[in-house]
């Protein structure tokens, strides 16, 4: 290396440590419609790497609907959506798949398979994804057992769980496969305060753990500030917000105003008539 | 992953052991009976004309051709399909079909393929045994009723019974079979509406494999005809 070209290589350095972290998920002008039925109008969202990113919005505002969106199960009626530069929406079925083993998903009522026992619930992606051995299998089922505090359940059947130890073998299924992206629809929802806690405890222990990014889809504020690095509003098939939690709750937009605070009286309706 | 086999082996023999051996009882005690009738009122019929040694052929040929794979075909869809599209609906509606493909795995692969490849190979078996229910059956009553041994039963089955009968029967059990599992898978995945959701999609799943069985038994035995006949 010449002396000459030491200041360049520096200046370089410095221009990329400056600069943002590509986005791990990105959302461009999105369109969902069902029907007549419109979801998600324009919706721009993007994720960075390692952040935790609370998406807020009212029941049945497209929540949900957006991290099926970044999954490849819902495709957009038009628009962008990216994982790590990649378009999703025009991935083959293989490379979708390919895809789908870097992210894990926590379904709100847990989704686990009620054919299946805790053990095989776990096991499934890396008996049918990976070339693994039944021993390491084994392992990796315990290890992500014990990192949600689950191991005693390894031989029940999901009806024998109750509604948070479902939660948590979700979550432990959700890791097998060391995701580097997990979404989570309605992590706290239908437990009780202690319960609801635990989860978000979990939740960013185990993502600081592992480095996993996240995005969390909830509309329960304590846990919505517990857990998010970031927030984002979803109101009308769009974000009408991001900013970090304690700016948040100090929002001027009047409907991030009244959902933060759970007012009745706001721009958000609520069709009621008391 | 390159290299795996189209389904799992595991849920291969489970899906076997649920719809053949499980099937086993009903079926061979439905066709022992249906023989047993058939016999039983054909003979009542033909002994007035002196004609009851053609009771063994009457009952061998229509079972091998035509009562065995349709009446297999109709308690399959009522006790299979039905089983298959509540299960997978139940499975539709709580996510857990999402769950898999969410995990990238195939759910056709996992859920669909071993249903389809155990029902399609398994209705020949059942229809197999159905037959030879029904023949014991019409022995029974050929030995009771029509003064027919059984060793003259058998004689009198073989004569009457042509390969091609054996053939036909075993092709329309392959697409009775075929029918049903993905009639019954297809209705299971996409069901919609929760709960009752699921209700009338098993109905439906129903109602379809049946219709759509007699229809194709209907179409077979026009073609199977046209060819030998």
């Amino acid at each position: 290396m010449t002396d000459g070209r030491q200041p360049a290589t520096a200046q370089m350095a410095q221009q990329a440590a400056a600069k943002p972290p590509a986005p791990l998920v990105q959302m461009s002008h999105v369109h969902l419609s069902f029907g007549e039925k419109c979801i998600l109008t324009d919706l721009n969202l993007s994720v960075a790497p390692r952040e935790r990113l609370v998406i807020m919005g009212q029941s049945g505002g497209g929540k949900s609907t957006t991290l099926r969106l970044i999954l490849g199960i819902l495709h957009p009626s038009s628009g962008s959506v990216k994982f790590k530069g990649d378009e999703v929406t025009r991935m083959s079925r293989q490379t979708l798949n390919l895809m789908r083993q870097r992210v894990g998903m926590v379904y709100q009522y847990s989704a686990l398979i009620s054919s299946l026992s805790v053990r095989e619930n776990l096991a499934l992606p890396l008996e049918e994804l990976t070339t693994k051995s039944k021993k390491e299998i084994d392992e990796i089922v315990m290890e992500k057992l014990s990192m949600v505090g689950m191991e005693e359940t390894l031989n029940y059947m999901p009806a024998e769980l109750s509604g948070g130890m479902k939660k948590r073998i979700g979550l432990a299924r959700a890791l097998v496969l060391d995701p580097e992206l997990i979404l989570f629809d309605e992590p706290s929802a239908g437990l009780d305060p202690v319960v609801s806690s635990v989860i978000d405890e979990l939740i960013i222990a185990l993502t600081d753990k592992t480095g996993a990014t996240s995005v969390i889809v909830t509309h329960e504020m304590d846990s919505a500030f517990r857990i998010a690095t970031r927030m984002a509003m979803l109101y009308q098939g769009k974000i009408i917000e991001e900013d970090l939690p304690e700016r948040f709750r100090s929002s001027d937009d009047p409907v991030v105003a009244q959902f933060v605070a759970g007012r009745t009286q706001g721009p958000i309706s609520t069709s009621l008539n008391i | 992953m390159r290299g795996r086999p189209a389904f799992r082996l595991s849920a291969f023999f489970h899906e076997t052991d649920r719809a053949g051996v499980g099937s086993l009882p009903l079926v061979s005690l439905v066709s022992f009976f249906l023989g047993l009738t058939m016999a039983l009122l054909t003979g009542y019929q033909l002994r007035t004309f002196g004609t009851e040694r053609l009771v063994p052929g009457l009952v061998a040929v229509g079972f091998t051709r035509e009562l065995g794979p349709l009446l297999t075909g109709i308690m399959l869809a009522a006790r299979i399909g039905a089983a298959y599209t509540a299960e997978l609906g139940t499975m539709t509606v709580a996510e857990e079909v999402e769950a898999i493909e969410a995990m990238g795995i195939g759910p056709l692969r996992f859920l669909v393929s071993p249903k389809v490849v155990a029902v399609v190979l398994l209705t020949p078996c059942l229809v197999v045994v159905a037959n030879i229910a029904a023949l014991i059956g019409g022995m029974i009553i050929s030995r009771w009723q029509l003064d027919i041994s059984p060793s003259y039963f058998m004689q009198l089955v073989n004569e009457a019974l042509l390969n091609r009968d054996i053939i036909a029967g075993i092709v329309k059990s392959l697409l009775f079979g075929l029918i049903i599992s993905l009639v019954s898978c297809y209705k299971g995945l996409t069901v919609t509406g929760g709960a009752a959701g699921v209700g009338t999609a098993t109905t439906s799943s129903v109602v379809t494999a049946i219709t759509v069985v007699i229809g194709v038994d209907t179409l077979a035995n026009i073609i199977l005809v046209a060819l030998y006949d």
